[in-house]
């Protein structure tokens, strides 16, 4: 028997053991980090991914931190899948938040239920907005949409930090943050005594609905054949541009939502340090779950196991919590390298006998 | 010259420093047919293996050495992905700057801990290159690296248009099927370009910790490496108009510190936000540009 390994489509199963292949390899490579740091890596891991879930209160916190990756994990692979490089879910989940904090203040008297559909509109607006330049800009004038992005995201957080120090500056307050939104505008939480709140079914909601959206209606099967190639889909008289746009806008309104929970959710109030990246993280997310909602959906989901993890990790043994970053960041390299295991295959010959040969 | 001009121009300068460095870096991965989005972490990663580097051998130039060296690996890195392996390079760009912002942090906290006083070093002393002459004497009292990073501009035109090498890098940038019919190993090609990149970004970064600042920050880079990515289009991928281009930012970003100081009624942060603004509309104006090296983001895979 002879094993060659040969260009060609891996059999299908192949495609969904790749992550948790590449989450091995992940913990592999970055114990050496961990070994830098004079702790035992095995201890590390446990505390990384089953403390966190071996208690209730830090099982919630892993949908907590969860609950914004979705959205910006979902936002990139919307765009993705369209062939729209959007990187900049982290400036449209702050415009988002943006929104959410000034319709917070402004929408007082109003009942819960009006209210909260307001916010989500309005951050999903907000994002969309956000969104809405560099989107232009490609479909119109053909400029790089990541540079554009990125470029904004800077921006964005430059207009923060002037709502903050200027008249949003909450004057009870030592840090600078805007007042407190209303009661009638905050999430209700899901799980009491915890910070679970109402975001997260959005969340899922947003996953359920773009995983129908994307394999199930035509402007899906549009997306989908502009994100395979622009000329083909251009010849079957798809409206590439028009498709682009559409995705990009929809993606930055997703991203958006992500901001809206985690003002009303979570903080109450705008805060500078309000994502800590999460709009990139959303880019691992998605690319984990292979552009699949619904595998992006648990991508999200085991990033907040790590973001968690990495408190616990820090908080037990002494290591720095950015052995988190390390730790997203190597996953995502391995799993975009091993993804690309899926174009060989290994083939099994048995050599025919021969009649004088050796062995 | 009254001393708010000449303050202006030598901070112009002192800005376009690490510009001039990573927006060069780029041009070599980006004329080699690669987009190297690990910009914005190799310039971090420069500017803190400069630092440690530094502080622990007390030598600055062991932290630039260092840096550079650093650097090259972090190209190396990006070439494993997109030479070798040849997966999308907006993505493994990405995913190279978290990886070396994560390890800067975290090899940042496992070496200095969390201090109230962040650590800092004595950085570089400036040098007048023109001695005490009146108006030239003030502008040009810069640090080796600033001079350094104007020489390097020749150096790598010379490079690009003049050398073997330069010739081997454009032809794998415009058409690698065709270097690779006339001899030319596309990979190693890539590799030495990406490497040479990453080692000129990483510099810009430890100019900022070992000359700029004597310190490393978390918040240190703040989207310069963006803003390289954009320069090289700003720059139509030549090193003259590069350098042009990093010093008409350097002037906005130079200026927007100097009217901050004269307690103008704008917000800084409208300055701040300006140069990424000047630079989304430059590349507007652009457009569609036809310099770009046509073979930038597609994998080479040899038949």
């Amino acid at each position: 028997m002879r094993f060659t390994i040969e260009r060609g489509n891996a059999p299908a199963w192949i495609r969904p053991l790749i992550p948790l292949v590449a989450i091995l390899v992940t913990f592999i490579i970055t114990s050496v980090v961990i070994l830098w740091a004079k702790a035992n890596p095995f201890s590390a891991y446990y505390y990384f991914l089953i403390a966190p879930l071996s208690n209730q209160v830090s099982a919630l916190e892993v949908l907590v931190k969860g609950t914004p990756l979705l959205l910006t994990g979902a936002a990139v692979t919307f765009a993705f899948s369209a062939g729209y490089f959007n990187i900049g879910a982290e400036g449209q989940l702050l415009a988002g938040a943006i929104a959410a904090a000034g319709l917070g203040m402004l929408l007082g008297p109003l009942p819960a239920f009006v209210n909260i559909p307001i916010m989500l509109i309005g951050g999903f607006a907000a994002g969309m907005l956000w969104a809405l330049i560099p989107a232009l800009l490609k479909v119109r004038l053909m400029v790089d949409e990541v540079v554009t992005t990125l470029l904004m995201n800077t921006v964005i957080t430059f207009f923060i930090s002037w709502l903050l120090n200027g008249y949003w500056r909450d004057p009870v307050s030592m840090q600078p943050q805007s007042a407190t939104i209303a009661p009638s505008t905050v999430f209700p939480k899901l799980v009491l005594h915890s910070r679970l709140h109402m975001g997260f079914l959005v969340a899922l909601l947003v996953i359920l609905v773009i995983y129908f959206v994307l394999r199930r209606t035509p402007l899906g099967l549009r997306m989908r054949a502009v994100g395979l190639s622009k000329n083909a889909a251009h010849f079957n008289s798809v409206k590439v541009g028009r498709t682009m746009l559409t995705a990009a806008l929809i993606s930055g309104g997703i991203a958006g939502l992500a901001g809206v929970g985690e003002v009303a959710g979570i903080h109450f109030h705008l805060i500078a340090q309000i994502s800590p990246g999460y709009g990139y993280t959303g880019i691992i997310a998605a690319t984990l779950g292979g552009l699949n909602p619904l595998g992006v959906g648990l991508g999200a989901l085991f990033i907040g196991l790590i973001d968690t993890g990495a408190q616990t990790v820090s908080s037990a043994m002494g290591i720095p919590i950015y052995l988190g970053n390390v730790v997203e960041a190597t996953l995502l390299l391995v799993t975009l390298g091993m993804f690309t295991l899926q174009n060989y295959r290994i083939t099994i010959t048995t050599p025919t006998p021969q009649k004088e040969g050796r062995i | 010259m009254d001393t708010f001009l000449i303050g202006l121009m030598a901070a112009t300068l002192r800005v376009a420093t690490p510009l001039i460095f990573g927006t060069l870096g780029e041009l070599f991965c980006e004329r080699a047919g690669i987009l190297n989005l690990g910009i914005e972490g190799t310039l971090l990663f420069g500017s803190f293996v400069g630092f440690a580097a530094a502080g622990a051998s007390g030598s600055l130039w062991i932290g630039v050495l260092a840096a550079l060296v650093a650097g090259s690996l972090c190209g190396l890195l990006m070439g494993l992905f997109t030479v070798k392996l040849g997966v999308n390079q907006h993505v493994s760009g990405l995913g190279i700057t978290l990886l070396l912002t994560g390890l800067s942090y975290f090899a940042f906290r496992l070496i200095y801990g969390q201090q109230a006083i962040p650590p800092s070093i004595k950085p570089f002393d400036t040098f007048p290159l023109f001695g005490h002459l009146p108006v030239l004497g003030a502008i040009f009292d810069q640090y080796t690296l600033t001079y350094l990073s104007f020489l390097l501009v020749p150096i790598v035109w010379w490079v690009v248009y003049r050398s073997n090498f330069g010739l081997h890098m454009r032809a794998v940038g415009e058409n690698p099927e065709a270097a690779d019919a006339a001899g030319v190993n596309v990979y190693n090609t890539r590799y030495i370009a990406l490497a040479i990149g990453g080692g000129l970004m990483a510099v810009g970064g430890a100019f900022l910790s070992l000359a700029q600042l004597g310190a490393f920050t978390f918040g240190i880079i703040n989207g310069r490496g963006w803003v390289c990515i954009a320069l090289i289009i700003f720059g139509n991928w030549e090193a003259a108009r590069v350098l042009w281009g990093a010093l008409l930012f350097g002037l906005v970003f130079a200026l927007q510190l100097r009217l901050q100081s004269t307690g103008l009624q704008l917000p800084y942060e409208v300055f701040l936000a300006l140069p990424y603004l000047v630079t989304i509309a430059v590349l507007a104006l652009a457009g569609r540009n036809t310099s770009v090296p046509s073979a930038i983001l597609k994998p080479y895979k040899r038949e």
